[in-house]
């Protein structure tokens, strides 16, 4: 077997299949691989005729098994379900029911594509995985790092997901698409003649059918037949008073407007969830505003570690620009602190905060 | 790259003589079986023509062979076709743990209808204990249903004392035979049994073809409902071509099956010493058992039989982890873990099934691909096992 050979990451989709075919026409040898990450036969009660961008459907695999054949490269589906679902799946769950807002694809990037299917590509010979996603990578020589830059797309940037990769994990990773625009992969698969090339985008949390993650919950709840009475609670404002009762602390997200079912007359959001007294507390806009936030088991990926203060931009969601602040390290191994410019609207716990300067991803962590 | 095929429990290819017997069927004799004219004659006698090599090949009476499908549909035929013809109000069914899924899971429809069904487990080795059989009897006891050989270890049950048992007590005795065929010798009256599957794609005949051996006198029921064809037992236009590619597989196996068995059997010992020989941490499932010649059921350790069967694929080695019908799950094989296999040794695990493709170069070719492809994977993945 070609000792250079680079294990692709094909979901089905349009992404991963012109990355599969841009190193194809290279003459890069290749081998295509979907990971089977959750059994859509479980939680039937989800089961719709309208769910869309469910993670490892059929479709899904037909799709990229299609492209493999256009391609001519060899294809496996491989079965990476107990590692998910342990990694990604029950931490997603325990998250919610904690009360925090968790970023499963991180969980996933970390433990599952970065980690299993990295090992799985290596054991079959391959140095190097390739993934669809829209970041840009390069070695840069002074440092003796690989440096993580944003991609070329704002649109599409997805290194806010990306930020917990090791050196060892991004020293055998390609991602082929950060150079390009969203519209210009499309363009490229279809002069490739990939299948895929108008194929819809898939949604953010791919084992969630139409994003309804609370119901998700539930089902998965019910699968494991657990008592899901012992997160209902009240409704209450910053001052005490309880104004409604609801489902469960794993419906509500910091930040969140809708669904809250409160007739007042100002707009109301969540402020705060607390899985122990089971309480969500609900206020003004105004409310919502942290001067700073508090980050943990923070990876750097621009340098080894902090040691002093250090100006740069934080996200600290996925759709939020980054704001300026001033990142200070912390007593504790792996805290900093993270001191905004100006107050930032819905510092959620679970979330995390990424940091740049520029374009420059230097690391991230979770935040509290 | 050359490739090499090491799946012949999975399927096998149509071979020359059976492809050649099959071809004017195709063509010139394309007739209904059940018309009355010319081409109708021909492919009735063609149709009967193999109905008695199928029945010398397994002594059998011809008018005991009802041509269907394949294993699946013939064992759903027995399980449905004897259950619900039963008059009994309680009706109870005996099978194993290590069944196919073709079997367990028409159990599992029948426990749906109200049928109680017994799954007796098996010995470390991958044998049925007759005597388990006989505890789990019921006075409602309608049926019992062992495999003859076991897909993924090749093991071979003591089907005539358990047909014997069932004959005592009043129950109808079926085998699924669909690995058997063609690796053992088959003889219906010996092994006692009432009903028997068996299928055309495991012994060089074409998919979509297969037979269930219903003794003359079983009680059974059709469980699909048209025309009159093989005697009311499967309605429908007979697959006549695909019954005459079968017939000709049986006849070749009547000439040849004993010596290519033998051969077979030289090809996989030399194959298991040469693996457990130079592969650290291989063992053989079911090895203490009588098994079928063909099959070798290894677990590796430490290893996930999913990326070892990748590797061997990319170095043109075909062959599986489990059986062909349960890859891609999650779950380990429910054989090996009825043989008392943990999870991680059941992953570990990857069946060998020898064919007349096979050669001893083929063999030696295998075994220098396979401590290539173990060692890499031991190389880079040696924290699975810490993991799982």
């Amino acid at each position: 077997m070609p000792d250079n050979m680079v294990a692709v990451a094909m979901s089905g989709g349009v992404d991963s299949s012109a990355v599969a075919g841009l190193l194809h026409r290279e003459g890069v040898p290749v081998i295509g691989l979907t990971m089977q990450l959750w059994n859509q036969r479980r939680l039937p009660d989800l089961a719709s005729d309208r769910a869309t961008g469910r993670c490892c459907s059929l479709e899904d695999v037909y799709d990229a098994r299609r492209v493999a054949e256009q391609l001519g490269i060899p294809y496996y589906v491989v079965n990476f379900e107990e590692r998910f679902e342990r990694e990604v799946v029950r931490p997603f769950i325990d998250e919610y029911l904690a009360g925090r807002t968790p970023v499963p694809c991180t969980l996933c990037n970390n433990f599952v594509k970065f980690d299993q299917f990295l090992e799985m590509a290596a054991s079959l010979g391959a140095e190097r995985i390739a993934t669809g996603h829209y970041a840009r990578l390069r070695f840069d020589e002074g440092a003796a790092r690989y440096l993580l830059y944003r991609a070329v797309d704002e649109t599409r940037d997805q290194t806010y997901f990306l930020w917990g990769l090791t050196q060892a994990q991004l020293a055998r990773t390609l991602f082929p698409l950060g150079e390009y625009r969203k519209s210009r992969v499309r363009e490229m698969a279809a002069e490739m003649g990939l299948a895929v090339a108008a194929k819809g985008d898939s949604q953010e949390i791919c084992f969630v059918p139409n994003g309804d993650y609370a119901a998700f919950i539930d089902a998965y709840f019910r699968e494991q037949g657990a008592d899901r009475e012992r997160t209902r609670g009240d409704i209450v404002s910053t001052d005490g008073r309880t104004l409604a009762q609801h489902d469960g602390v794993h419906h509500f997200t910091v930040g969140q407007r809708r669904g809250l079912n409160v007739a007042v007359g100002e707009p109301l959001y969540v402020i705060a969830t607390d899985p122990v007294s089971g309480r969500v507390t609900v206020g003004r806009n105004e409310d919502l505003l942290r001067a700073s936030a508090t980050v943990r088991e923070v990876n750097w990926i621009a340098f080894e570690s902090l040691t002093v203060p250090l100006r740069a931009e934080v996200k600290i969601r996925n759709k939020h620009t980054a704001a300026p602040a001033t990142i200070v390290p912390g007593a504790e191994a792996g805290h900093v602190e993270v001191r905004f410019d100006e107050p930032q609207r819905a510092v959620t716990p679970g979330q995390a905060a990424v940091f740049y300067q520029g374009d420059l991803v230097l690391g991230g962590g979770w935040m509290d | 790259m050359n490739r090499y095929y090491f799946d012949h429990n999975a399927t096998t290819p149509v071979s020359p003589e059976v492809f050649e017997a099959m071809a004017p069927l195709l063509r010139e004799d394309f007739g209904n079986a059940s018309s009355i004219h010319y081409y109708g004659q021909r492919a009735k006698q063609h149709l009967e023509t193999a109905r008695r090599q199928m029945a010398e090949l397994i002594h059998a009476q011809a008018q005991e062979i009802v041509f269907l499908s394949g294993g699946t549909e013939a064992d759903n035929l027995a399980l449905f076709g004897v259950v619900r013809n039963s008059p009994r109000p309680a009706r109870h069914v005996i099978t194993t743990a290590i069944e196919h899924p073709a079997v367990l899971g028409a159990c599992a429809q029948l426990e749906r209808e109200g049928v109680e069904v017994t799954r007796v487990p098996v010995g470390p080795e991958g044998i049925v204990d007759p005597g388990d059989i006989r505890r789990a009897l019921r006075p409602s006891t309608v049926l019992i249903s062992v495999m003859h050989a076991n897909n993924e270890l090749g093991t071979v049950q003591p089907i005539a004392e358990i047909a014997g048992i069932a004959h005592e007590a009043g129950a109808v005795s079926h085998s699924d035979g669909v690995q058997a065929l063609g690796k053992i010798p088959v003889d219906v009256e010996a092994l006692g049994v009432d009903l028997y599957s068996i299928t055309g794609h495991k012994v060089y005949a074409p998919k979509g073809e297969g037979a269930l051996f219903v003794r003359k006198g079983t009680a059974i029921g059709s469980i699909q409902f048209g025309g009159h064809h093989e005697r009311d037992r499967r309605p429908g236009t007979e697959n006549v071509p695909g019954a005459v590619a079968f017939g000709a597989a049986a006849a070749w196996l009547i000439e040849n099956g004993q010596a290519e068995a033998a051969r077979l059997q030289g090809l996989r010992d030399r194959m298991e010493a040469a693996i457990l020989g130079r592969v650290p941490g291989a063992s053989v499932n079911g090895g203490g058992a009588p098994r079928t010649p063909n099959t070798s059921s290894i677990c590796f350790d430490g290893i996930r039989g999913e990326a070892l069967v990748i590797a061997l694929d990319l170095r043109g080695f075909a062959v599986s982890s489990g059986a062909a019908c349960s890859s891609g799950a999650v779950e380990p094989s429910h054989v090996l873990t009825a043989i008392g296999l943990s999870a991680d040794r059941a992953r570990g695990t990857i069946r060998f099934s020898l064919g007349r493709l096979n050669t001893a170069e083929q063999v030696d070719a295998l075994v220098e691909a396979l401590v290539e492809a173990v060692g890499q994977l031991r190389r880079i993945a040696p924290a699975e096992r810490a993991h799982a």
